[in-house]
């Protein structure tokens, strides 16, 4: 089969016309051997398929990242390169074009973003510009879909160009590009757009800081209100209409004292299955990772697929750069620090946006620690709002704290190194629906795919230990620890352990313990520091590998004993 | 509106909104050419657009694209400012 590449700079709205030209069928891909995502679909032209790769975004093709890296390989396995060209910065993306038709494969060139050329104040001459170019130049505008048909018929046109030539260093091929554009792009003054404005007011040393706090707080609303709205209208409906039936069922059918009832259903809650506190695998175990978090997740991607589109988060990466590289960190692990206030799980994953090694460690270790959930985010306000918000503020803190004094001693502790900070700002832009809707559902495939059968299998093993009476002996354990301490009564074990496989179901159990203001307030830091989920514990070894885990645990363990014990002493 | 030379400044040193010519960037093959990659290279019209306190990264304007860069990178370039004079001075 054809496979056609599709090459360019970063924010060049590769991927919105990468959905234009593609049906369904897109999958997510690693590079082999890296951790590089890249995009396959098919698209069809005439009678035939061929495949269509959204290559990573590249400057250039000398890489200077891994993702140029991953481009450079691509290119090898090409036939066809679709090079996509951001109108509106036509000189660093001829850079590219150059370098791309100096290697012998044919290049039909995309002119995206066309419309936005007009109040910009550009206007580019493109029969000039295909003249001196060789090779077919089509305006696009990937958003809409305008000129995507046209592009997919001269696609055939793509060639080499005749008059080909090899640059001798970049310095030649820079003056090439610039004679190039001066002989097609004329500029005018334009006023500033409403855009525009927004843009200034959000790299303002004040401005910039206001404009976060009110787009973080947008964010937070809408992933409860959106992730709630999921689960009360959606998730539990079908867990109570379709499921329960079906469990009732097996339940007779195992009868409530064997083995594999306790195993596959749970504990019946008078009669009934109560999928917070059964812990069978397909009850609790099913409902938790679905009907809990998946609607939360789901609603984060929503917000920061629109947000990554929007182009804000690159502003709030140089907003954080600061602060973040005393963590160890660079301005963009902010990014996955955000996920993680909706859900540790794709927080996680998203580490892998970070360069360094000792980045990706410290952003997931902090991540799993100190970055609390929206779900159990939303108990704590509900159960320890009850004593008196401030006990929650003292929560906020101290993992606000935690996450701070961890991520300054990581940044001495962990060898390695962390890049300074070198991102294009893009404009902001009105994102489109669809491209954050498939973005959506291939983040959220991945997460079902990945975590679902270990969370499950996990869910299994815990019940058969917990038949076995491992539990009781945890808890004896730990009770010296729990009383000695945190000052904590000996039950909290069990909510503490229970907390490995969720966490607002284990705070949950903290309620009917009768504990006083301060016992709360260290049992639910206690209960946030310790051990992520289960679902988030299993992409954190998937991301960091089996020893930098343990690390992590270790570092864990060691940070909420000092935590618990703060507290302790402190209040 | 005239212009006149005002020597040279590192980017840390200009002022918000200051904008002038890349004269020289210092620093090794590698990150010269990454700053080119983004369009940023001796000859070119820059603007500083923002800088973030305590020493954080320093945010230009080069054509139409904005590119935000660390203290130490934006330490390391070269710039020779344009002066304007406000008018009737």
């Amino acid at each position: 089969m054809m496979r056609i590449l599709l090459v360019g700079n970063p924010n060049v709205g590769k991927s919105a016309l990468f959905s234009r030209l593609t049906g369904i069928r897109v999958t997510i891909s690693n590079y082999p051997g890296t951790t590089v995502e890249f995009t396959r679909g098919h698209i069809k032209l005439g009678e035939e398929q061929a495949e269509l790769i959204d290559v990573p975004g590249s400057y250039t093709l000398e890489p200077s990242s891994r993702a140029e890296e991953v481009a450079v390989e691509m290119l090898k396995e090409g036939d066809l390169v679709i090079n996509v060209v951001d109108a509106t910065n036509l000189e660093r993306n001829l850079n590219l074009t150059l370098q791309l038709l100096e290697r012998r494969i044919p290049v039909i060139v995309a002119l995206n973003m066309w419309d936005d050329t007009r109040h910009r104040g550009i206007d580019i001459d493109l029969a000039r510009l295909e003249d001196l170019l060789g090779v077919p130049v089509v305006p696009t505008v990937g958003i809409t879909g305008q000129g995507v048909s046209d592009l997919v018929r001269r696609l055939p046109e793509a060639k080499v160009p005749e008059s080909h030539r090899a640059y001798a260093n970049s310095d030649e091929r820079w003056a090439r590009v610039g004679d190039i554009v001066s002989q097609v792009q004329t500029l005018s003054h334009r006023h500033h757009t409403w855009t525009e404005v927004l843009e200034d007011a959000s790299s303002h040393r004040v401005g910039g800081v206001v404009i976060a706090l009110l787009v973080l707080a947008a964010t937070f609303w809408f992933v409860r209100l959106g992730g709630e709205a999921i689960i009360d209208y959606v998730a539990e409906p079908l867990f109570e209409w379709l499921w329960t039936p079906l469990l009732m069922r097996l339940s007779v059918a195992l009868g409530p004292e064997s083995f594999w009832h306790g195993a596959l259903v749970g504990k019946l809650i008078e009669g009934q299955i109560d999928y917070f506190q059964s812990f069978g695998m397909l009850s609790t175990g099913l409902f938790i990772p679905l009907a809990a978090v998946a609607p939360f997740i789901i609603s984060f991607y929503l917000a920061l697929g629109f947000l990554e589109d929007a182009g804000y988060l690159p502003r709030l990466a140089v907003l954080m750069d600061t602060l973040l590289h005393r963590l160890g960190l660079h301005g963009y692990a902010i990014i996955p620090t955000i996920l993680g206030l909706g859900c540790n799980v794709p927080a996680v994953m998203a580490t892998r946006i970070l360069e360094s090694r000792k980045e990706r460690f410290i952003a997931a270790t902090l991540i799993s620690i100190g970055v609390p959930c929206a779900v159990l985010q939303a108990m704590i306000i509900g159960l320890v709002g009850q004593y008196g918000m401030v006990y929650v503020a003292i929560i906020y803190g101290s993992l606000f704290a935690s996450w701070v004094v961890i991520g300054l001693l990581l940044n001495r502790l962990v060898k390695g190194f962390t890049p300074e900070l070198l991102i294009e700002i893009p404009p902001y832009r009105l994102p489109s629906l669809r491209v954050i809707l498939e973005k959506l559902w291939l983040r959220l495939s991945g997460v079902v795919k990945h975590a679902l059968p270990i969370i499950l299998a996990t869910v299994l093993v815990v019940n058969i230990l917990y038949n076995f009476g491992l539990f009781d002996a945890l808890a004896s354990i730990a009770a010296p620890v729990l009383t000695g301490l945190w000052g904590l009564p000996k039950e909290t074990v069990v909510a503490i352990i229970i907390g490995f496989l969720r966490k607002d179901a284990a705070m949950g159990m903290l309620a009917p313990l009768a504990l006083t203001a301060k016992q709360m307030v260290i049992s639910s830091t206690v209960l946030a520091m310790f051990f992520p989920c289960v679902a988030t514990f299993v992409v954190l070894a998937r991301e960091l590998g089996v020893r930098d885990v343990l690390k992590a645990v270790g570092v864990m363990i060691v940070a909420v004993l000092i935590m618990g014990s703060l507290q302790n002493l402190i209040l | 509106m005239t212009t006149q030379q005002e020597g040279l400044l590192t980017l840390t040193e200009m002022r918000t909104g200051q904008a002038g010519t890349v004269v020289e960037i210092l620093g090794g093959h590698g990150f010269v050419r990454r700053l080119e990659t983004l369009g940023i290279r001796p000859g070119k019209k820059v603007t500083k657009v923002s800088s973030t306190l305590f020493h954080g990264p320093v945010t230009l304007k080069v054509d139409k694209a904005q590119v935000a860069l660390g203290f130490g990178m934006a330490r390391k370039i070269l710039v020779e400012v344009d002066k304007y004079l406000p008018r009737g001075s």
